[in-house]
């Protein structure tokens, strides 16, 4: 790559690689260094395909960059993170019998933009709250842009590992959102 | 008889498309019979909806912009990759 061309395509993607990096990490910095790593791996590369966008081939190495990323951190997860079983550290949820401790309540959708506003403001509060990890794993997951299979090959997990994580990260965003998202709760 | 904890892993792993055809029809009998589950189920609907259009709304917003200092920090390895 001529470094005009990769010039010209940090003035006129950048921005959006970066939103698009945040939208996936939700973490400034870590946006920041996947968006650098991305041009860097261009100026390195002559692999662009003239007949594809150049927007879509950068996006394509940022994708690649985000889920790097998240291998890196999932190797620095202590094991007993990963290889706890189904049941364990679930106490706080259930009774003794399995039973709901807190029952679930009834949520209203937010309505106005204005809520929504407030919404996704108390929602982003309750995923940094849960560890980080799982956090991203939930978040790529639901943003339906990584399926099963390539989460578990990529994370070098396995599907049930895969699923004990996303299940204690929803449990604990929802249980987060109950408290916290007073939206006209009905009992 | 399953119990609600049982069910909440069911009603997760079926959102990821886990479950197997048994699996499936002992959680829409607990359904039928448990609200709280049924809530919970419909929470984590909720919740994908909300997480896709956060992403999305982060995504769109154009008034997010890479940070000057990263794009400088940017162009200067760049250059020094020369």
């Amino acid at each position: 790559m001529t470094t005009n061309n990769v010039h010209d395509w940090l003035n006129e993607h950048g921005d959006y690689l970066y939103r698009f990096a945040l939208a996936r990490l939700r973490d400034p910095h870590q946006a920041e260094d996947v968006v650098q790593e991305t041009f860097m791996a261009v100026i390195k590369s002559n692999n662009f395909a003239e007949q594809s966008s150049p927007r879509t081939w950068l996006t394509g190495i940022l994708k690649h960059k985000i889920i790097d990323l998240m291998r890196k951190s999932s190797r620095e997860m202590a094991a007993s993170d990963l290889m706890s079983d189904q049941d364990a550290n679930m106490d706080e949820f259930f009774d003794d019998k399995g039973a709901w401790a807190d029952k679930p309540k009834v949520w209203d959708a937010p309505e106005s933009a204005l809520e929504q506003k407030q919404f996704f403001k108390v929602l982003q509060s309750c995923i940094d709250k849960i560890p980080a990890k799982l956090a991203t794993l939930f978040v790529m997951r639901d943003v339906h842009e990584t399926d099963n299979e390539e989460i578990c090959k990529e994370l070098n997990i396995t599907t049930t590992n895969a699923w004990v994580m996303l299940y204690r990260a929803r449990m604990g965003i929802r249980k987060c959102l109950e408290i916290n998202w007073t939206g006209n709760h009905k009992q | 008889m399953m119990n609600c904890k049982q069910a909440s892993q069911l009603i997760s792993q079926d959102v990821d498309n886990l479950l197997s055809t048994r699996e499936r029809f002992a959680l829409k009998f607990h359904l039928l019979i448990c609200k709280y589950c049924s809530r919970f189920s419909q929470q984590l609907k909720a919740l994908h909806v909300a997480i896709t259009g956060m992403s999305k709304s982060i995504e769109d917003d154009t008034s997010i912009k890479l940070p000057s200092e990263a794009k400088q920090k940017i162009v200067k390895s760049l250059e020094s990759e020369k």
